[in-house]
This record gives C-alpha cells, sequence and structure tokens, in this order.
C-alpha cells in the first residue's frame, strides 16, 4: 500500500509542476510543440514514474531518482561565460560542424555552419518550429507518441527546444555534425531536450551526440531524439556520454527507416550516475538495415540501463545488435532488447548479442534479451553472456611479461573493441578508442578535462 | 508447396485420438468456491487438522490475488464459481487385484497404450493411476515397501506419514507462491507421495497416468517427492485427456525436495486435449512445478514433452541451494492450431559451485504461439556457478508466433552465464538435400523435426521415449508450409 501511495506521489510532484509551469512553457516555445502537452502529462500520470513494476523499467527503479527535487529549466539562460572558452572536446582532432546546446537550449552563441549543402537546415528547434513550422509539423511527435514510455511522455510535455536538422532529398553533409549537449547550474536541474533529424530520401549525414556535466550539481537529463531517416538514406547517430555521478539520464531514440535505407545507432557510456537508453528502431520499409551498437563502463555506483527496440515491420530487413558493459565495484547494469517481427515481415534477419563483463563481487547485472517472432521465414538470433576475464588469457599475458593490471586494460580493451570497430567515423573510432582505454586505466574516474571533479 | 500444404492439411485435420468419455459414477460436490467447500474438501478426505489449516491459509491467499497477466497467452476470463472442485469415484474401490478393478477402467488404460498389467509384468513400472483426482490402484507397492520407499496417492500419505508430510508440504511451492499454485493449495483433492529413504537406489521408475474425467471438474492434483541423502529415484508423469469442447481448467503443483547427494529426475509427457482446429475446447494447463536441491551435490532433472493443452503456463524450477547442486531443465514444446503456451524454467543459484543447464525446443505451427520464459538468477553467494541456456525454436507455418522472454540475472564476478537463442524455419537447402537423395518432404521433415527434438528425447526414460516420439509424429510431422 505504501509504495503505491509513495509512487502516486513522485508521480504527483511532477504533475503539479507541470500546472505551474505550465505558462512559462508555453511562453517559451511554439505551437506546435505546445499543443501536445496536455495529453502527453495525461499519458505520464496514469503511468507514473516507472520502477521495477514497469515490465521495462524492471532492472532500473527511476523513483528514487526522481524524488529529489529539481527545477525545471524552463527559460533560455545563456551562461554568463562563453561555452566555447569553457568547454574543449574529447575529440579534437575530429574534423566537424559544432553545435552546442545548454541545459536543453539550443546555446545563442553558435555560429552559422559554413559549407553547407544547399537546403540543409540547423538550428534551434524551437526557432524552426515557429519559422518554418512545414518543416516540423509531418514529424514532430510521430513517432515518440506510439511510446509507452512515461519518460518519454514527460519529455513531450516539458520540451522547449533542442537540436533541430533537416537534409533536403540527395544532399550529402560530409563532415559530421558533432552537437554537444552541456549541462550547467548551479542548483539541481531538470533538464528537457527534444531533438529532431528529418533525412529525406537518398541523403547521408552523420552525428554525433556528447552528453557533459559542466559543474557538479544534480541534474535529471530527459532528451528524447526523433530521427527520420528516408528512402536510401544513409545515416549514422552516435551518443558518446559523459556525465558525472550525480546525474539521472534518460536518452530515448526513435528512428523511422524508409525503404533501402541504412541506419548506425551508436551508444558509448563512459561515465554516468544513473543512465538509461532507449533505442526504437521501425522499419517502415524493405530492404533496410539497423546496426546498433552500445557499450558502456562503469564503476562506483553507477547505473546503465539499455533498452532497444527494433520493430521489424517490413519485411527482407536486417537488424544487427551488439552491447557489451565493463561493470567495476558496486555498479549496476541492465539490458534488456527486443526484436519483433511482424506477421508478414518475411525474410527478416534480427541478431542480437549481450556481452557483460563482471569485476567485482559487488557489480550486477540484469540482461533479458527477447524475441517476440510471428513471421516464419526468418533467422533471428540472440545471445547473452556474462562472465568475468578469462583467467587462461590473463595467465598467457603474464607468463610473457605483461603485468597483471596492463593485461587486464588490454584483454578488456580487446572486449570492447569489436563495439568500437563498428563505428563508421574514422578519427571518432580512433578517438573512442583512445577514451576507452584511458576510462580502462582509470585516467579518466573524473569527467575528463572537467574543473569541477565532482566524483566524490 | 502445395504438397506440404496439403500435408499441413492432413495433419492439422487429424481428430484427437484419445477423445472418450468413462462411464464411472463420481461422486461430486457442489459447483464453486467458498470456505465451506475448503473445509468439504478436507472434511470428506477426513484430513487431520495441520492439512485444513493448509488449505484455509492457501484460500485466504488466493482470495487476494489476482491471476497474472505477464504470460504471452491470452486466456480467456475463468469462472471458479462455476467449477467443481472434488470428484472422485463414487465406491471407493479397494482392489487386491486387477480383476477387481472397473473393467471400464481398465479399458480406458488400454485405449491409452499403457495397459495396467502389460506394465506391471513388463515394463517393471509401478503405476499409481489417477483418475479424476483420487488413486484407484497403488501398484508394485509392496515391492517398494521392502526398500523402504513410500509411494502411495497423497490422501494416503497424510493418513499414513503425516510427519513426513507436514515436514515437507509446501516447502518448494509456499501456499501463497502464485494464483495457481495458492488455489491448487487450497482445494487439491489427491495426487501422488513419494519418499525415498537415505541411501536407497529406487529400482524402477516411478510413474503416474494422470487423466481428467468428469466433466466439468478441474484437476488439481499435487504431487510431493522426497528425495533423502544419497537417494535416487525417476519419476513419470504423463496424461490424455478425452475430448470434451468445455474448457477445463488444470492446476497442478509439483514439489521435489532433494537432500545431500540425491537425485531426482522428472519427465512429463503432456497431450491434453489442445482444442479443435477452431481453438474451441481444450484444457487450460496452469502447473506449478519446482525442486529445491536442499543438500550438497544434490541435483534435480526436469524433462518435458508438451504437445497438448489450449494454453499451457508451465515453468518447472529448481532452487539450488546446496553447495555442487546440480539443476537441469529439457523442453521440447509443440504448439499447434490455436495453442498458446508459455512455458520455461527458473534456476536459482544459492549456493557454491551451483551448475544448471537449459535446453527448450519449441515448434509451432498453425496459429499458435509458443513462448519460452525463463530465469536464471546468481545470488551474490552462489561462486563459480555456471549456466548454461540454449532455447531454440522452430517455426511451422507463417501464422505461428515463436517468442523467447528470458531474464538474466548475475550477482557476483566468478559465474558464468551464457545463454543463446535462435528461431528460423526448415530450411528449404535441408529439405532439398533430402529430395535429391529420395527421401518425400514429408519424411523429410519428420527426420528434421526429429533431428531438432532429439537432444531432449534423448533425456526421456525409454517407455517414454517411444510415446514422445509417437506423440510428436502425431503433432507434428509434415505439419511444414
Amino acid at each position: 500500500m505504501s509504495a503505491i501511495q509513495e509512487k502516486t506521489a513522485v508521480t504527483e510532484k511532477y504533475l503539479s509542476l507541470f500546472g505551474e509551469s505550465k505558462a512559462a512553457l508555453n511562453e517559451g516555445s511554439s505551437p506546435l510543440l505546445n499543443r501536445m502537452r496536455d495529453i502527453a502529462m495525461k499519458r505520464f500520470g496514469q503511468a507514473g514514474v516507472p520502477d521495477y513494476k514497469n515490465e521495462d523499467y524492471k532492472y532500473t527503479n527511476l523513483k528514487p531518482a526522481f524524488d529529489k527535487s529539481y527545477r525545471p529549466a524552463l527559460v533560455n539562460q545563456s551562461p554568463i561565460v562563453n561555452l566555447h572558452d569553457i568547454f574543449r572536446c574529447d575529440v579534437p582532432e575530429l574534423d566537424a560542424y559544432t553545435i552546442l546546446t545548454i541545459n536543453g537550449w539550443y546555446y545563442s552563441g553558435n555560429t552559422e555552419l559554413a559549407g553547407l549543402p544547399n537546403g540543409v537546415v540547423v538550428g534551434s528547434l524551437q526557432q524552426i518550429a515557429n519559422e518554418r513550422p512545414e518543416l516540423v509539423e509531418n514529424y514532430l511527435n510521430r513517432q515518440a507518441a506510439l511510446s509507452n514510455d512515461p519518460i518519454v511522455a514527460l519529455n513531450t510535455a516539458f520540451a522547449q527546444d533542442g537540436f533541430f536538422l533537416f537534409v533536403p532529398k540527395s544532399a550529402e553533409i560530409e563532415k559530421p555534425i558533432q552537437v554537444i549537449n552541456l549541462m550547467l547550474s548551479e542548483e539541481s536541474l531538470m533538464v528537457t531536450q527534444r531533438n529532431l533529424i528529418v533525412a529525406e530520401d537518398n541523403s547521408r549525414v552523420k552525428i554525433i551526440f556528447c552528453d557533459h556535466t559542466l559543474s557538479a550539481s544534480e541534474f535529471l537529463y530527459n532528451s528524447v531524439t526523433e530521427m527520420f531517416v528516408g528512402q536510401d538514406a544513409v545515416a549514422d547517430f552516435y551518443t558518446i556520454q559523459n556525465q558525472h555521478n550525480n546525474s539521472v539520464s534518460v536518452n530515448s531514440g526513435f528512428f523511422k527507416q524508409g525503404a533501402n535505407s541504412n541506419l548506425m545507432a551508436f551508444n558509448g557510456v563512459l561515465h554516468g550516475g544513473l543512465v538509461r537508453n532507449n533505442v526504437n528502431v521501425q522499419f517502415a520499409g524493405e530492404h533496410s538495415e539497423a546496426n546498433v551498437y552500445g557499450m558502456s563502463f562503469t564503476d562506483k555506483k553507477q547505473h546503465v540501463d539499455n533498452f532497444t527496440y527494433i520493430d521489424h515491420a517490413s519485411a527482407n530487413c536486417l537488424s544487427d545488435q551488439v552491447y557489451k558493459n565493463v561493470l567495476n565495484e558496486e555498479s549496476t547494469g541492465a539490458f534488456a532488447g527486443r526484436i519483433h517481427v511482424a506477421r508478414d515481415a518475411q525474410k527478416t534477419n534480427a541478431f542480437q548479442r549481450n556481452n557483460n563483463v563482471l569485476l567485482s563481487d559487488k557489480a550486477r547485472m540484469q540482461t533479458k534479451p527477447q524475441l517476440i517472432i510471428d513471421a516464419d521465414d526468418v533467422k533471428c538470433s540472440h545471445g547473452a553472456t556474462v562472465g568475468q576475464i578469462d583467467r587462461e588469457a590473463l595467465f598467457f599475458m603474464r607468463s610473457r611479461g605483461i603485468g597483471e593490471s596492463e593485461a587486464r586494460v588490454m584483454l578488456m580493451n580487446a572486449f570492447a573493441y569489436e563495439v568500437i570497430q563498428k563505428i563508421r567515423i574514422e578519427p571518432l573510432r580512433d578517438r573512442i578508442g583512445e577514451l576507452v582505454e584511458k576510462r580502462l586505466k582509470g585516467e579518466i574516474s573524473h569527467c575528463h578535462e572537467c574543473e569541477y571533479k565532482c566524483d566524490c | 508447396m502445395e504438397d506440404q500444404d496439403k500435408i499441413l492439411h492432413d495433419v492439422t485435420s487429424q481428430d484427437y485420438k484419445y477423445g472418450f468419455v468413462t462411464n464411472i459414477e463420481t461422486d461430486v460436490i457442489p459447483k464453486g468456491l467458498n470456505e465451506n467447500i475448503v473445509r468439504m474438501i478436507s472434511a470428506k478426505k477426513e484430513e487431520p487438522e495441520f492439512m485444513l489449516e493448509f488449505r484455509l491459509k492457501a484460500f485466504r491467499q488466493w482470495q487476494k490475488m489476482k491471476l497474472p497477466d505477464w504470460a504471452y497467452l491470452k486466456i480467456p476470463p475463468i469462472d471458479y464459481q462455476d467449477i467443481i472442485y472434488y470428484a472422485a469415484p463414487k465406491k471407493k474401490p479397494q482392489y487386491e487385484s486387477l480383476d477387481q478393478v472397473d473393467p471400464e477402467l481398465i479399458d480406458t488404460f488400454n485405449k491409452l497404450g499403457i495397459p495396467l498389467e502389460e506394465q506391471k509384468v513388463l515394463a517393471g513400472v509401478a503405476v499409481d493411476a489417477v483418475i479424476d483426482s483420487v488413486s484407484v490402484k497403488t501398484t508394485f507397492k509392496e515391492t517398494l515397501a521392502e526398500k523402504g520407499i513410500i509411494f502411495c496417492s497423497f490422501s494416503e500419505a497424510v493418513k499414513e506419514h503425516p510427519e513426513l508430510v507436514k515436514k515437507y508440504l509446501g516447502m518448494a511451492v509456499p501456499t501463497g507462491d502464485n494464483f495457481f499454485a495458492a488455489l491448487n493449495s487450497a482445494v487439491f483433492s489427491d495426487g501422488s507421495f513419494c519418499y525415498i529413504p537415505k541411501g536407497v537406489r529406487c529400482p524402477m521408475e516411478l510413474s503416474t497416468y494422470f487423466r481428467i474425467n468428469t466433466a466439468g471438474t478441474g484437476q488439481f492434483e499435487r504431487t510431493l517427492i522426497v528425495a533423502d541423502d544419497d537417494s535416487y529415484v525417476s519419476y513419470l508423469e504423463g496424461c490424455t485427456a478425452p475430448m470434451r469442447d468445455e474448457n477445463q481448467l488444470h492446476a497442478a503443483v509439483v514439489e521435489i525436495i532433494a537432500m545431500d547427494r540425491a537425485e531426482v529426475k522428472y519427465s512429463t509427457v503432456q497431450n491434453w486435449y489442445p482444442g479443435n482446429k477452431e481453438g474451441k475446447g481444450g484444457i487450460y494447463n496452469f502447473v506449478t512445478k519446482r525442486g529445491i536441491c536442499r543438500g550438497v551435490f544434490s541435483k534435480i532433472s526436469w524433462t518435458q514433452v508438451e504437445t497438448g493443452s489450449a494454453i499451457t503456463w508451465k515453468y518447472p524450477s529448481c532452487i539450488l541451494m546446496g553447495d555442487n547442486s546440480v539443476g537441469e531443465f529439457n523442453s521440447v514444446a509443440v504448439t499447434n492450431n490455436y495453442q498458446q503456451a508459455d512455458t520455461g524454467t527458473k534456476m536459482i543459484h544459492i549456493g557454491k559451485n551451483t551448475k544448471s543447464t537449459i535446453v527448450s525446443k519449441g515448434i509451432s505451427g498453425g496459429k499458435s504461439d509458443n513462448s519460452y520464459r525463463g530465469l536464471v538468477k546468481v545470488m551474490p553467494g552462489a561462486m563459480n556457478s555456471r549456466n548454461f541456456s540454449q532455447c531454440d525454436s522452430l517455426l511451422l507455418s507463417s501464422t505461428c508466433g515463436a517468442h523467447t522472454f528470458p531474464y538474466i540475472e548475475v550477482g557476483n564476478s566468478s559465474s558464468i552465464v551464457e545463454h543463446e537463442a535462435t528461431t528460423s524455419k526448415i530450411g528449404e537447402d535441408q529439405i532439398f538435400y533430402c529430395n535429391q537423395r529420395g527421401i518425400s518432404t514429408e519424411d523429410a521433415i519428420g527426420m528434421i523435426v526429429n533431428g531438432y527434438a532429439k537432444e531432449v528425447l534423448n533425456k526421456l526414460p525409454m517407455e517414454f521415449a517411444v510415446e514422445a516420439q509417437k506423440l510428436l509424429q502425431i503433432s507434428l510431422e509434415g505439419s511444414v508450409g
């Protein structure tokens, strides 16, 4: 009984927070975003803040994290300092267009990107929804609304701004676009960010999201990204998360793929307090391919939960998922992957694998790979393992004069390399490889380059 | 392709072979369920006080519970007040020899292909045949008694060995474990009880054939197997039910307790009426089966071949408490027409160096849904534990579904857990290969399916393996579209 009351109490808090903030939310945003708020909030209220009783959140109880009090970032407050000065990217050699967002808002200090193909629109979601609603209207919330996830509904209710990109037909953006999502606040902050990416037919685009915290305060980061990949389009979407231990981050990606399209959705968690990543892929046309990969490295009391849902709604599609986690100290990890092959989606190939290494006896891993298959001419498989570093391999290396800790790092690096090498942008691949190695050596137990050293 | 369609049609249009009703006079109590009914059942069975308390506790817990909805099943609403909870043959027969047994009953067994006398003499199997909840005939009892083995009906055990029943009843499946276990605990009418004393290796395979007989009765039987230190027993459970259009509820509980170095093998062939081709009728089979490896080096292995029932909801599990204990689960589940099955296992590793193996083979055809659902949980203290799970699904039609829902929870860094699952149909190339060598499509499919299930069938005791293979052929051979 008390558990139910408690759950209601947390949910109630957000319902009343919404009531208080509604005027500010509507004022600072666009009608396109505002029109969905009430319905979304109702859906959130029905399901409530998920805990282990919600089957999709069985291993991630968000209740305690949501129970703390946060101030929502309702207005676009540009920091006094120039963000370009205080933030230095971990991937410096990367030749990319850089966009910054701050506390969920498009940073006012972003400069115009030069050399983009004709017709490409990039900017603040709120601004573009106001100025060119025709680009946003047919896409915004078209995929996210299908989700049952209350946190996605909460995002829809609170979203005001975020990153927007439109790539017209047959346009090719050669350089990757790097979007750096920063969080900076003196007090506990709830950040809601909504991103929309439209890659029209036959276009080519690569996007890198980097999530960072710049101050030691508690953050509740709720980000939803919808990406529409048109026919014959090729799109890459990488997320690298490096946030401090007091941050709570729920990222939901919704990908809708047209026929013959190719998607890469990559997710690397280097650091984070409580991280939940949802990846939803829907095949709306035949002969498409989705590559969904992820890895995480956790220690202390961190928790990382990856949730994927691949909807094979069309025939002749291929999906490939590989998720790898290395867990140390008292960290916990979870993986839930679901492949759903619809009734007539014949000739589907769907593969899923989740490998985990536990380095300490206090670390925990929970995994539930699932297959729901309603067609017969399919090849589907999933596999999950939980284990530790191979003692024989360790012995082999030590007998050749490699120190134990170094051998361990090498083996873990090799374990992660399978995922890293899937990255299709070469400089990024090299750089991530280096970062992972640093992470494994414990050199970025503090957020890299962060002056706050919040990691207590 | 047309050929295959024809074969599919032939097979799916086959009538249920075991559909018949035995006319035995039965003694029934009024429909419905309330505390009085529970008391009435207990009184009719002349049970001691502790049994009545056990039942009432379960009933009160059940009243507060709701039908679980997490399974991948569409369960039509069940009216628990519309069920007769107790039916027993009216004249309680007490036979010395088979001649005194109701000839119709003997006939029933003959139709099933398990003539008591033949089994008695040839197969060396002791059969405790249960017809509608009350044991009618227990054979080989004397041979077993010499060894100190107790193998009798549950009601007899309650009367003659109350101390054992009291000690072990509810140890593996507590009264409030789940909705159906609570229901069973409250109203179970009879079942089997088996106790293997210390150091005894049971000389024969113990076997029970269950049949649901009286129309509109749910059968709630309860089996309790206790294997004391250093003992061994292999237990067989098989069932075929007569055809009926009315859905019948079946909620059984099986408990196994294995002490130090004891080994229990439990094998099931389940072939209850699955409903007709339109999905009408059929048995609802909601079973709770659980074994506890309490002692060190103990072993419990479950082997099941599930071909019947309209709805199957069944998760034979092992709790590996003793250090170095072993749990096994081998399953072939076949669904056809509108059958639904959600079956799997739970392996809970508590002791050190515990091992478990899961092999699950799902075969689905027609418009059926077949799910594997399993949990492997390694507790923090279960150092050096090992699990391997393999779940394969074979799809035989474009309208069926095969689903896999494994849950893996690992709490220490010295254990290794592996899970793999594949889903596919029979390859055209495989069939082509056979055709090329003069093997007809039908035979080829039979061969492939049998080969696919062989890994599990091989685990069955000889007598069962034959029956299981026959059943597979009836329900499957050639049914590939």
